[in-house]
């Protein structure tokens, strides 16, 4: 079995405003199944660019991404809207929860699209993963009324809801204050090594990313270490 | 597709905004309220003025008309075939008004489908005698039942009860105007003089209204059987056949036809009354107009929200589109807020347009001109409240359109790059 469920074979990137400036170079990546990934480097080095575009939202680039064995270059719009509900789960630096609904509700958002499992299953699910997280007695508030650190760990819930092979985060420590930075990681890593869950998580933190499997370091829009 | 997901998630929204949601669905349903009440209104008058003369005219009249021969002695003579032939100051020859043969034309008028009742008439040119001097007038002896039938006569008869006409022997409804002329009053018995100078007294049994004062003036009506007494002639005298399609439009086909098969005069009514349609359209159109203008104005509003709504959204939409859902999802999320916007306030505007239509027509509106209508005229016809529900539905569906679509494209990556 391929035990890949990401690769990147040399994704180059430009952007044209106000010249044209190449910002990935020749980026060659793959994470394996369970791996828990984190990317350091400079401010402005491309690291946000190099995410988005491994997650399928950003489609402007060079070179191909394969996500569990499909190539993601030729597919439309819906279909990537489709690869990310299914098998990519996201936490950002803001949590972006949707005040118009409840906690619980937030979290069911994306498995309700999926439409894989009933409402009410849905809804199971989404208590497992707030439990998984220790704020299941927060699901019927709505996200205006939690703390940042409950907000990010909410977000988090969200991204596990459809069991996604791969979790994504940009900076998802970035806005929190140390002792809830600590949370979250071990979240992190709980999920790493307790789910077998893949990580790809994008850091400034660099005793975070020490205790990683792996730290993959920027440069300039290169890889320099891996 | 996840239609209950889409729908959960345009509900949400829209509650978020309640308030600006509500003040758009009032534009619509105040356009849709207008519109149905403006549309019921205008169709209410148009009818009324459309029966005004609708009601009083035959689709198609046959008659006799006293005119100069067509064919003189010249035009059939070998002799002169190839030459233009000038007759001057021809005169019409002394010929009978009556429709010859109209029993038997009626007979087959009535078994045509195309006719649904024929009315005969008798006209006659008389005077009115009061005291020393005569008014001008014309009698039309009528079949009372077929035109009671046809032409809404009890209606028009204010006064009295028509139907003493058929029932009482030498007895006269008198036009308003007429009656008033002469100081006449029901029961009393006057005297008219025919045009041959033949006197008759005749028993006012009723007074007749039209709305239209010149004819109330002058006209009066006797049964049929009267007036070819008056007039001194037999059982057989017609004048005039007035004739009532199933179908008005088909009035001037009909009237061709009919001219050349019994060999009469026949005019229809569309040729004999060609203003009253121009006028009726031109009402339909302005309040087209009006109505589709509102519901533009309302539509401009309904874009106005969904912009906004989209703008202060734009985290949520990015974030939704970021955990799979598409740029079609996202589209009909917004198509549905509007339609749902469109659709409510168009079904409150059916409502409020039916009762602001029915306060509009508790409001007295009494005119000498018009005997039968007591309050404003309205039509309550189910037709402008259909086109209203699907005006609003387009509007709001357009005025959706393109905030929507801005919503589908919007790309995750720049709002949460943006942060
Ligand atoms: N839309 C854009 N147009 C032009 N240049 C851009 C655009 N977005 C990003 N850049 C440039 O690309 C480079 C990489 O940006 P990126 O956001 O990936 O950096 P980063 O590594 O995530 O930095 P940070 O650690 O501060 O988040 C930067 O130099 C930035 O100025
Ligand atoms: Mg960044």
């Amino acid at each position: 079995m391929n035990t890949k469920i990401l690769e990147a074979s040399s994704i180059s990137k430009y952007f044209h405003d106000p010249v044209t400036i190449q910002i990935l170079k020749d980026i060659k990546l793959t994470v394996d199944h369970g791996e828990f990934v984190s990317i350091i480097g400079k401010s402005g080095c491309g690291k946000s660019t190099l995410l988005y575009i491994l997650s399928t939202m950003d489609t402007d680039y060079e070179g191909d991404l394969i996500i569990d064995g499909v190539s993601m270059r030729n597919k439309k719009e819906a279909d990537l809207a489709l690869v990310r509900n299914e098998k990519i789960g996201f936490v950002f630096q803001f949590h972006y929860l949707l005040n118009e609904f409840s906690v619980l509700r937030n979290v069911m958002l994306p498995g309700l699209k999926l439409d894989k499992y009933k409402e009410k299953e849905v809804e199971e699910r989404a208590y497992q993963k707030l439990k998984i997280l220790g704020i299941e007695n927060e699901a019927l508030k709505k996200p205006n009324q939690l703390s940042g650190g409950q907000k990010q760990r909410v977000a988090i819930a969200r991204a596990l809801i459809n069991d996604p092979l791969i979790i994504m985060g940009d900076e998802p420590t970035g806005n929190l204050d140390k002792k809830n930075s600590e949370i979250v990681f071990n979240i992190f890593q709980e999920l790493s090594q307790e789910y077998n869950q893949a990580l790809l998580i994008v850091t400034h933190d660099n005793e975070f990313a020490a205790r990683t499997n792996r730290i993959i370091e920027m440069e300039d829009g290169r890889i320099i270490k891996m | 597709m996840n239609l209950k997901l889409i729908a959960n998630v345009s509900i949400s929204l829209l509650r978020a905004r309640l308030k600006q949601t509500m003040v758009a669905a009032i534009g619509v349903t105040f356009s849709i309220t207008m519109f149905i009440t403006l549309l019921s209104f205008m169709s209410g008058l148009n009818d009324m003025l459309d029966g005004l003369i609708v009601n009083r005219t035959p689709h198609v009249r046959l008659y006799k008309e006293i005119k100069p021969s067509k064919v003189q002695p010249i035009d059939n003579s070998e002799h002169y075939r190839n030459h233009y032939n000038f007759v001057s100051s021809v005169k019409p020859k002394n010929e009978r008004l009556d429709i010859y043969n109209n029993g038997t034309i009626m007979k087959v008028l009535n078994q045509d489908p195309r006719v649904l009742g024929v009315a005969p008439r008798i006209t006659a040119q008389v005077f009115y005698n009061v005291g020393a001097i005569d008014l001008t007038g014309v009698i039309n002896g009528v079949d009372v039942d077929a035109e009671a039938r046809l032409y809404f006569f009890k209606d028009y008869v204010t006064s009295g009860n028509y139907i003493d006409l058929r029932n009482i022997p030498n007895s006269i409804v008198l036009g308003k105007g007429a009656a008033e002329k002469m100081l006449a009053n029901i029961g009393d018995v006057i005297q008219v003089t025919t045009s041959k100078g033949e006197r008759m007294q005749l028993k006012v049994v009723g007074f007749f209204q039209s709305g239209i004062q010149d004819i109330d003036k002058v006209q009066s009506y006797t049964s049929i059987t009267t007036a070819q007494k008056l007039l001194g002639e037999p059982k057989s005298y017609i004048t005039d056949l007035q004739i009532k399609l199933k179908d008005i439009t088909k009035a001037p086909a009909v009237a061709k036809e009919f001219q050349l098969l019994f060999n009469v005069d026949a005019v229809d009514i569309q040729t004999a009354n060609s203003q009253f349609e121009t006028g009726s359209t031109v009402r339909t159109i302005i309040s087209y107009a009006v109505g589709v203008t509102l519901l533009i104005v309302a539509g401009f509003g309904i874009y106005n929200i969904l912009n906004m709504m989209i703008y202060e959204k734009m985290d949520s939409i990015a974030i939704l589109k970021a955990t799979g859902f598409s740029g079609k999802d996202v589209n009909r999320i917004f198509i549905l807020i509007a339609l749902s916007i469109g659709v409510f306030g168009g079904l409150l505007g059916l409502l409020c347009g039916f009762g602001l239509t029915s306060l509009v027509h508790q409001i007295p509106f009494n005119t000498a001109a018009l005997p039968t209508v007591h309050t404003f005229p309205v039509n309550y016809n189910s037709k402008y409240y259909l086109i209203g529900i699907i005006f609003s539905i387009i509007t709001t569906y357009f005025a959706g359109y393109f905030p929507s679509r801005k919503a589908s494209k919007i790309d995750p990556v720049i709002i949460i790059r943006g942060k």
